[in-house]
C-alpha cells in the first residue's frame, strides 16, 4: 500500500525539511565565528617577531643559542633559526646559502667584483595565524596557542611528516631521537617566565625585536609602526606573524 | 515492527555505546579544553626550563662587569653570547667554571670583514689586522676601545672611514684625496675641505705613469666614463662596490 506523493505534498515536505538543513550549517558557522573572534587572545597576550635585515650582522649567535636553550641537535640540517646569505650579483643572479644554518659564522666571498649587494636573513617559523602545518595535522598534535604561537604537543605526534611538508617556510624538521616533529616555540617556556626568546636575548645587534601584538606600547608594536613591513610568501595567505623590515624583494 | 529491524536497531546502539566508551578513553582529558589539541600540552611545554638567564642576572653577583660593559662598545651585548648559558651558573652560586672564548676566531664571528654585513658595522680584515695575536692582547673583551685612536679624521667620519679600512682603497690616507685645512677639526662647518671638482685626484693613479710604474690598475682617461667624474659611478672610499 503505497501512498501516493502528489506534487503539493513533495514541494510541502521539501520546504519543511529546510530548517533542517540550514540548522547544522548555522550551528558550525557560529563556532567558527566564536574560534575567530577570540583568536587574537582578547586581554592576554599575542606574540610576534620583528626583525630588521639591514641590521643582522650574520655572527650566528642566535643559531647556537637556539640549539643549546632548546637542545635542538648539533648536527646540521636541525634548526629552529638559521640564518642565509643572499648575494645578488650584478647580472641579476641570485644565490642563497646557509652553510650549517651560519652557526659557525659565514666565509668570506670569494669573489670581489660582480656582487651588487649581499645581505643576511634570519629565519624562523612565521608562527602563522592560518598554519598550513597545523591544517594539515590528523591528530592535533600540533595547534595555534592562545598566545598565537604554533606549538608541537611531542606526546602526541604520530610522526606522519605532513606538518614537514606542508610547511612554505621549511621550519620544521623530524627530531631524530624522538622521531616527532619539532619547531621553533618563540621559546614558549622563556615568555611564560618572563624572558625574551633567546634569540633575541643574544642578539648582539638587535636585529630581533619580540612583543605582544595586542599591545599598543609594545617594542613589535613600534617595529611594525617606523618600518615598513614585508612578510614572507604573503601570497600564500598564511598570516605570518614575523615581521621584516628592509627586506629585500629577491627574499622569499 | 520486524525483528531485523529490532536487531539492526540493536546493532547501532551497542556501536554507538562502543564508538563514545573508546573515545572517552582514547582521547585525553585536556582535549578540546582550549581547541583541538591537548590542552595540558600548554603546560608541559611552559615547565621546560630555561638555560638562558637573560642580560640583567648576570649582574646581580658581577656588578664591576656589568658597570663597564654598559658604557663600552659592547653594551648591547649579553653576557652569555660569549660566555655561554649561565642559569645552571647562577643556581650553583657561581660553582661552576663559565667558558671565556679567547681564541681569534671568536671575535670575528662578529667582526671579520664580509661584504654582507651592514657598512659602518665595525670589521677588521683578520690578514692585515695584528694577525698572530690574540684580540684580547690589545681589547679588553669587555670594554674593547681600541688601545689608541686611530687616524683623527676617524673621530668624526667613523662610517666613511670604516668603509674605507675594508675596501682596496684601505691604505690611502684620507689626505691623499682631500686637502684639509687643520682649522677643519676644530671648527668643522667653518673650515670645510674644498669640494673635489676634478678626475685628476684619480687619475694621477689610475692613469698615468706614476701609478702604472707601481702596477696600479689603470683606465683610459680619455674615454674612460665618458664625461662624468669618477666618483658618479665608483664609491671613493670603496672603489669595488658598485
Ligand atoms: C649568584 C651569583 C652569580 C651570578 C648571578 C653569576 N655569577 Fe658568575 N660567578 C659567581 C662567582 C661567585 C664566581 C667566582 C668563582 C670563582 O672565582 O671561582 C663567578 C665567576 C664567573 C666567571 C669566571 C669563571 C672563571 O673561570 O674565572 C664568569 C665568566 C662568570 N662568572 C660569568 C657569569 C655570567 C655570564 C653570569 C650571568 C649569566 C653570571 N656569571 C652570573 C657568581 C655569580
Ligand atoms: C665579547 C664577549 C664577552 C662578553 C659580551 C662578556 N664577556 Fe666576560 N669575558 C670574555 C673573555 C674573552 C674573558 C677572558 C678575559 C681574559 O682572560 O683576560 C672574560 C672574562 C670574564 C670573567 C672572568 C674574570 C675576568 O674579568 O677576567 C668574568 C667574571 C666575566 N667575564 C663576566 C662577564 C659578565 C658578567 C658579562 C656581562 C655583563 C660578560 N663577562 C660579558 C668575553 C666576554
Ligand atoms: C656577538 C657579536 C660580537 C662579538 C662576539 C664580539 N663583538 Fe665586538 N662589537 C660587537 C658590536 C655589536 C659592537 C658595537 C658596534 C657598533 O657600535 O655599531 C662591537 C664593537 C667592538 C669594537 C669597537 C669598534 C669601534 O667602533 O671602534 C671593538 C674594538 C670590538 N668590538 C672588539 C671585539 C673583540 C676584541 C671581541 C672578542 C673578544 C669582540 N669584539 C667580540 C659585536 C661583537
Ligand atoms: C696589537 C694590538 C691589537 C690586536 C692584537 C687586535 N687589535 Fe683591533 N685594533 C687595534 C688598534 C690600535 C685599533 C685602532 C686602529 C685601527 O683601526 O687599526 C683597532 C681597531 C679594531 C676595530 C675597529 C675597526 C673599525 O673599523 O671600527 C675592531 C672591530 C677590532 N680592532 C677588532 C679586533 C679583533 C676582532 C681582533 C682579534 C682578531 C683584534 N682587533 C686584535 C689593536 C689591536
Ligand atoms: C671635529 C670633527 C671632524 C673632524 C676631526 C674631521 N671632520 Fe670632516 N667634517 C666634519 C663635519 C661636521 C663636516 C660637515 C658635514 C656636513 O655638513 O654634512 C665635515 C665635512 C667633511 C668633508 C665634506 C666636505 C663637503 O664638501 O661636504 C670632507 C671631505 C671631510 N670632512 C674630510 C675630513 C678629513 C679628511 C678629516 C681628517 C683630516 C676630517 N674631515 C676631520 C667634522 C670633522
Ligand atoms: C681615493 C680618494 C679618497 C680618499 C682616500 C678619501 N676620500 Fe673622501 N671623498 C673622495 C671623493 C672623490 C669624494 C666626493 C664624492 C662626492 O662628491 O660624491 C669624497 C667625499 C667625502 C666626504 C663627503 C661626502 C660623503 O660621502 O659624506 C667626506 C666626509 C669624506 N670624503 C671623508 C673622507 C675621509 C674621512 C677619508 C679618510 C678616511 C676619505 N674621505 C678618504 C675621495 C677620497
Ligand atoms: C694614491 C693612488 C690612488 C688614488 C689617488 C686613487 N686610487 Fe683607486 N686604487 C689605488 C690602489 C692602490 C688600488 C688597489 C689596486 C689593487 O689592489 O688591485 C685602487 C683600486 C681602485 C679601483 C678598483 C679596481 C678594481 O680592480 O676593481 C677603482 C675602481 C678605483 N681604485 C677607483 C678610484 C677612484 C674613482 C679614485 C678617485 C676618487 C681613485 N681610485 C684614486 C690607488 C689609488
Ligand atoms: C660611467 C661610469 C664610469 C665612470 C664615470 C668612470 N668609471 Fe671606472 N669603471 C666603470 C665600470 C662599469 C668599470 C668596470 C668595467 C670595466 O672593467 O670596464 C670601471 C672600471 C674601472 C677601473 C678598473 C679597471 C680594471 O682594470 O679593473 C678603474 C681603475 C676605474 N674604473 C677608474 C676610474 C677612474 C679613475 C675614473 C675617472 C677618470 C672612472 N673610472 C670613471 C664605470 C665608470
Amino acid at each position: 500500500m503505497v501512498k501516493k506523493l502528489d506534487r503539493r505534498k513533495f514541494i510541502e515536505r521539501l520546504l519543511r525539511m529546510m530548517p533542517s538543513c540550514v540548522l547544522p550549517l548555522g550551528l558550525g558557522l557560529s563556532t567558527a565565528c566564536r574560534a575567530s573572534a577570540g583568536k587574537k587572545n582578547e586581554g592576554g597576550s599575542y606574540y610576534g617577531m620583528g626583525v630588521d635585515v639591514k641590521k643582522c650582522i650574520g655572527c650566528g649567535r642566535c643559531v647556537d643559542a637556539c640549539k643549546n636553550e632548546n637542545n635542538v641537535s648539533r648536527q646540521p640540517f636541525f634548526f629552529r633559526t638559521w640564518i642565509e646569505r643572499y648575494v645578488i650579483r650584478r647580472d641579476g643572479k641570485v644565490s642563497v646559502e646557509s652553510p650549517n644554518g651560519g652557526i659557525d659564522g659565514f666565509p668570506p666571498l670569494k669573489e670581489r667584483q660582480g656582487i651588487m649587494r649581499s645581505f643576511f636573513v634570519p629565519k624562523l617559523c612565521n608562527q602563522c595565524d592560518k598554519a598550513p602545518c597545523v591544517q594539515v595535522c590528523p591528530v592535533g598534535a600540533t595547534y595555534l596557542s592562545p598566545e598565537g604561537i604554533v606549538l608541537m604537543d611531542k606526546d602526541y605526534c604520530i610522526g606522519c611528516r605532513y606538518c614537514i611538508q606542508a610547511c612554505p617556510y621549511g621550519a620544521r624538521y623530524m627530531h631524530p631521537k624522538l622521531r616527532v616533529a619539532d619547531k621553533c616555540t618563540f621559546c614558549y617556556h622563556r615568555l611564560k617566565k618572563g624572558l625574551r626568546p633567546v634569540c633575541v636575548e643574544v642578539c648582539p645587534s638587535q636585529a630581533r625585536v619580540i612583543g605582544n601584538i595586542n599591545k599598543v606600547s609594545s617594542p613589535l608594536t613600534r617595529f611594525r609602526r617606523i618600518n615598513e613591513i614585508h612578510l614572507l610568501k604573503a601570497g600564500l595567505n598564511t598570516e605570518p606573524k614575523v615581521y621584516y623590515a628592509h627586506l629585500d624583494g629577491v627574499v622569499t | 515492527m520486524p525483528e531485523q529491524i529490532k536487531r539492526l536497531g540493536l546493532v547501532i546502539v551497542i556501536a554507538i555505546i562502543a564508538m563514545v566508551g573508546l573515545r572517552s578513553l582514547f582521547i585525553p582529558e585536556t582535549f578540546y579544553e582550549y581547541g583541538h589539541y591537548r590542552g595540558e600540552s600548554l603546560e608541559d611545554e611552559a615547565a621546560y626550563p630555561a638555560r638562558y638567564a637573560g642580560h640583567e642576572a648576570c649582574g646581580d653577583c658581577h656588578e664591576a662587569h656589568r658597570e663597564v660593559i654598559n658604557s663600552s662598545y659592547h653594551r648591547n651585548l649579553n653576557c652569555e653570547v660569549c660566555h655561554g648559558p649561565g642559569q645552571e651558573h647562577i643556581e650553583l652560586g657561581g660553582d661552576n667554571k663559565m667558558p671565556a672564548p679567547r681564541e681569534r676566531g671568536y671575535c670575528l664571528l662578529c667582526h671579520s670583514y664580509l661584504v654582507s654585513r651592514p657598512t659602518g658595522f665595525p670589521q677588521v680584515d683578520p690578514q692585515l689586522h695584528n694577525p698572530g695575536k690574540l684580540c684580547f692582547e690589545c681589547h679588553d673583551a669587555h670594554d674593547p676601545r681600541p688601545p689608541h685612536s686611530p687616524t683623527e679624521c676617524r673621530g668624526c667620519h667613523r662610517a666613511i672611514d670604516s668603509m674605507k679600512a675594508v675596501s682596496l682603497h684601505a691604505k690611502l690616507s684620507c689626505e691623499t684625496c682631500h686637502r684639509v685645512d687643520p682649522k677643519h677639526k676644530v671648527d668643522p662647518r667653518g673650515n670645510l675641505p674644498s669640494k673635489l671638482m676634478t678626475q685628476e685626484v684619480c687619475v694621477r693613479c689610475h692613469a698615468g705613469p706614476e701609478g702604472k710604474a707601481k702596477g696600479l690598475p689603470q683606465i683610459k682617461s680619455d674615454t674612460h666614463g665618458e664625461m662624468y667624474l669618477c666618483w658618479e659611478c665608483h664609491l671613493p672610499h670603496y672603489p669595488q662596490g658598485e
